[in-house]
Formats: C-alpha cells, structure tokens, sequence
C-alpha cells in the first residue's frame, strides 16, 4: 500500500466540487420552475419554490464548512486554496441566485388572480439565457476553463439587452395606461430578479477566472446603465 | 518589489561546485533589506548550500569552488582582500539543531564579544548581554539562571539562546537553517514571533521545509529546484503572499501543493 500524499486534500476538495454542481442545480431548477410558475400561474408550484429556499441556503452552509475545515486542516495553498475560495464565493452567488428564483415565485403568489398584462416573451427568453450561462459557468468551474468563463460574461449584455427591452415596453404600457401599473411592475419585478442572476453569474465566472489563472478583476467593469432601477 | 526598497544581498550567477560536481547553478537574487526571506524547495536542491554562500561557511570545506557573484551592500565577498571573520560577525548564522557550548547561559552570549573585543568593562559585557537576550525573547525565562549550563535549557530556549549569541556579536543579516525543526509547535511559533520581531532590525534569511512556515514567517519566497536532475537554482522568487497564492512557476505550485518533493 502506498501513501498517496494528497489523497485527503483532493477528496475534500472533490466533496466541495460536487456539492457546488449540486448547488447550481438547484438553482437552475429553481429559475426554470419560477418561470413556469409565472407563466402558468401556478401558486402551488410558487410556494414550493419558496420553501425549497431553505434548502439551497442550506447546501450552501453545508460547502463553506466544508471549506473551512479545508482551510483549517489541509492548509491548502496556490491553485487548491484558490479553489477553496472560488467555491466559498461561488456558493454565496448561488445562494443569491435561489433567492431571486424565490422572489419571481413570490411575485407570482401576490399577483393572485390578476390576468398577465401582456404575453411573456422576452421574460422567458432572459430566464432561458440565465440557466444556460449558469450551466456553462458550472462547466467551467469543473474544468478549469477561464476562455469559456470569459466568454459567459460577455453573455451577460443579452440579458441586460432584453432587461431594457422589458423595462421600456412595460414603461410604456404604465405611462399609456396608469391603471396597469401594479400589472406591469408584477413582471417588471420578475425580469429585474432575473437581470440580478445574470450579474450573479458574472460574479461566478469571474471566480473562475481566477480560480484558474489567479488574476482578479471585474469582467465586466461598465455594465449597460441600469440606473433607473437604483 | 516596492521602490525604495534597499537590498542587501546581490547575486549575481553564481556557480557553486563541490570538487566536479555542480551544486547550485546560475543563482541569482537580490535579499532585500529587513525583510525575511525564505528558502523553500525539494531535500538536496541547494538551499542550505546556498544559504552558506552568503557567509562564506563553505570555504571551511575541500575542494569547492565559486564563480558569479554575492555582493553585500555592494561589497563582493568573495574578494581577496575580505575579512572572513568579519564577514561572519555580520552575517550571524542559527543552524538546525541548537548548538549552544556547555557553558552557562551567560557565557555563551559573552562568547562573541569577548573574542571580538566588543565590550569595553564587565558591566558594558553584562548589558551586551541583557540586551541581546532581550532582543532574543529570552532575558525573562533566563535572568536567573544566567550562570546555569545553557544545556539545562529546553531546545526552543537552547535556540532562542543561539539567536541571542549571534546578536551578541551585532550583525546585520541572520541566517537561519532549519531553525526549527527540531523544536515542538510553540517553541517553533516562538521563534518565527522572534524573526519577526528581528526583521525590524535584521535581515534574515531562513531555509525551511515547512511550507506553512514559509507561508506564515516570511516576506518573501525563493523557490529552489535541481534543474537537469543535478544543480539546484531558484525557478521563482517573489513575495510570500504571492507565492503561496498564485506561483506562476508550475514546480512551484507543485511543490506547495504537495505534488512533489
């Protein structure tokens, strides 16, 4: 029997690795059934959603103990300990993440029975985008691959895009008509938690990058001005 | 390396060979002043060789040989005209095991000043000597027992004892070989509060094995490797926090992470 020197540290960190994908597969299942909820309108799925919140919160204290007793008993350095901190970081964006997904479900129960003031198209389209920059960010965090992590931020601006594009038309429709309002800030709310998990995203792969390459720095440091919302 | 920063040490391509064979090869560093450099790498890469270069206890053995050069405050101190003994009262050096003599606490402190004639009177002796105990964080374990045998001392005190020798003498650059590798975790954290205490004062050098100890202690990080399977060089050298976060040498990452070595 041989004493591999690392066996420990890599199964540790494979443990964290695993628990971060099973992470964002929740949250990527939460996005995806937040917009059916809405566009179904199904209040029952709503506050499954909302409850399996705690789930998610969960995992992600569950991954930084993890982390910290990584820390505290192998001493992780370079690359490892860069891993370490990637997930830790990885985990609080997830965790935001879920709570957006939460807080389109939320929306949802509140609207009640109010008809939808307007078909969901680019809602939909924001929400797809999400979950498949989400994927592709979890992808890139299992393969150490800084090009593609790169490339998912720039991915961010086609759902900033369709975020104005939501926010004018549903401007619109308010300034047109006072009375659709509360209607129209239902789905304003909904694309504004959506624009959230797109930067939370950003957020991720900029991890990434410096998981892999150890540089540090925003990957999109001017974002489109969405002011209007501050 | 910030500006403004002096530099004690320069070398400059140096060569070091025992009889034919090359021991360290191409060495090249500047070691900053005040600052705590650590020697990190692989068994049998060069460190403690090289760390020797810096104050000449090579010479004591056959058949080596030097080329390049290791500048002190500009000073090449290899030259003909160098005073050796001088030049190891400068550079004081704490080695593995603590090797105090078997004489009493005081004697040993007393050892080097009274050699050196540093000392005018006694009494100047006796504050030579508090004030290098002082300094090694040693005077209050040890002011009543300065004439008991340093040997009735525990290691990391025996060690602390050594580092108050060679200030005794006022150097400016300490060099420490494993300092404390044979201590237990307090006496060793101890020594490292002590090295940092110093480095206000001192440079210092250290070779070290423990990487955690390298990462905690030092300011900066020389990583040193056999190159073709024989002379070790140094493959990276930067500061510590960088080092121990983003090498951007792949044996570097390697050896930290335990890959190897």
């Amino acid at each position: 029997m041989t004493a591999q020197p690392r066996a420990t540290l890599e199964r540790e960190l494979r443990r964290v690795q695993d628990n971060v994908l099973r992470m964002g597969d929740m949250v990527d299942a939460a996005v995806g059934r937040a917009l059916k909820a809405l566009t179904e309108r199904d209040t029952a799925l709503a506050q499954e959603i909302v409850q399996g919140d705690a789930e998610v919160n969960a995992l992600r204290f569950r991954v930084e103990e993890d982390c910290l007793t990584l820390i505290a008993t192998q001493q992780p350095a370079a690359g490892d300990l860069r891993i370490v901190m990637a997930a830790f970081s990885i985990v609080s964006d997830l965790e935001r993440m879920a709570d957006h997904a939460a807080g389109i479900a939320r929306t949802v129960l509140r609207m009640g029975d109010d008809p939808l003031l307007k078909p969901l198209i680019d809602i939909p389209r924001m929400a797809e985008v999400c979950r498949e920059m989400l994927r592709q960010a979890l992808r890139s965090f299992v393969d150490r691959d800084a090009e593609t992590a790169r490339r998912i931020a720039r991915q961010d601006d086609v759902i900033d895009g369709l975020y104005q594009q939501v926010f004018r038309e549903l401007l619109s429709f308010m300034v047109e008509d006072p009375h659709t309002t509360t209607r129209a800030l239902y789905l304003l709310f909904s694309a504004h938690n959506l624009e959230r998990i797109g930067d939370r995203i950003t957020n991720i792969v900029e991890r990434v990058v410096f998981m892999t390459s150890g540089e540090m720095r925003e990957l999109n440091p001017e974002p489109p001005d969405s002011a209007h919302m501050e | 390396m910030g500006g403004g920063a002096t530099f004690r040490f320069d070398v400059e391509g140096l060569q070091f060979y025992y009889g034919d064979a090359q021991a360290l090869r191409d060495v090249s560093i500047r070691i900053e002043d005040r600052r705590i450099t650590a020697l990190i790498g692989p068994s049998g890469c060069g460190k403690s060789t090289f760390l020797r270069c810096l104050n000449r206890m090579n010479d004591t053995i056959p058949g080596v040989r030097l080329e390049g050069k290791v500048r002190l405050d500009g000073q090449d101190i290899y030259a003909p005209q160098e005073d050796v003994a001088e030049l190891r009262r400068r550079v004081g050096m704490v080695f593995q095991k603590p090797n105090p003599f078997p004489q009493s606490v005081f004697d040993n402190v007393a050892f080097g000043p009274r050699v050196l004639d540093l000392a005018g009177d006694h009494s100047a002796l006796e504050g030579l000597v508090e004030q290098s105990l002082v300094r090694a964080a040693l005077w209050d374990e040890v002011a009543d027992r300065l004439h008991e045998s340093a040997l009735s001392l525990s290691l990391g005190e025996q060690q602390r004892l050594c580092i108050a020798r060679v200030l005794a003498v006022e150097p400016e650059v300490i060099l420490m070989d494993e300092p404390c590798s044979a201590l237990d975790p307090i006496a060793t954290l101890k020594i490292e509060e002590l090295m940092r205490q110093l480095s206000a004062d001192y440079t210092i050098v250290i070779v070290t094995h423990n990487m955690q100890q390298a990462a905690r202690a030092s300011d900066y990080a020389a990583m040193m490797m056999l190159v073709d399977g024989r002379a070790g060089t140094i493959v990276e050298f930067g500061p510590t926090r960088k080092v121990f976060t983003r090498p951007s040498d792949r044996r570097t990452e390697d050896y930290i992470t335990g890959r190897f070595g």
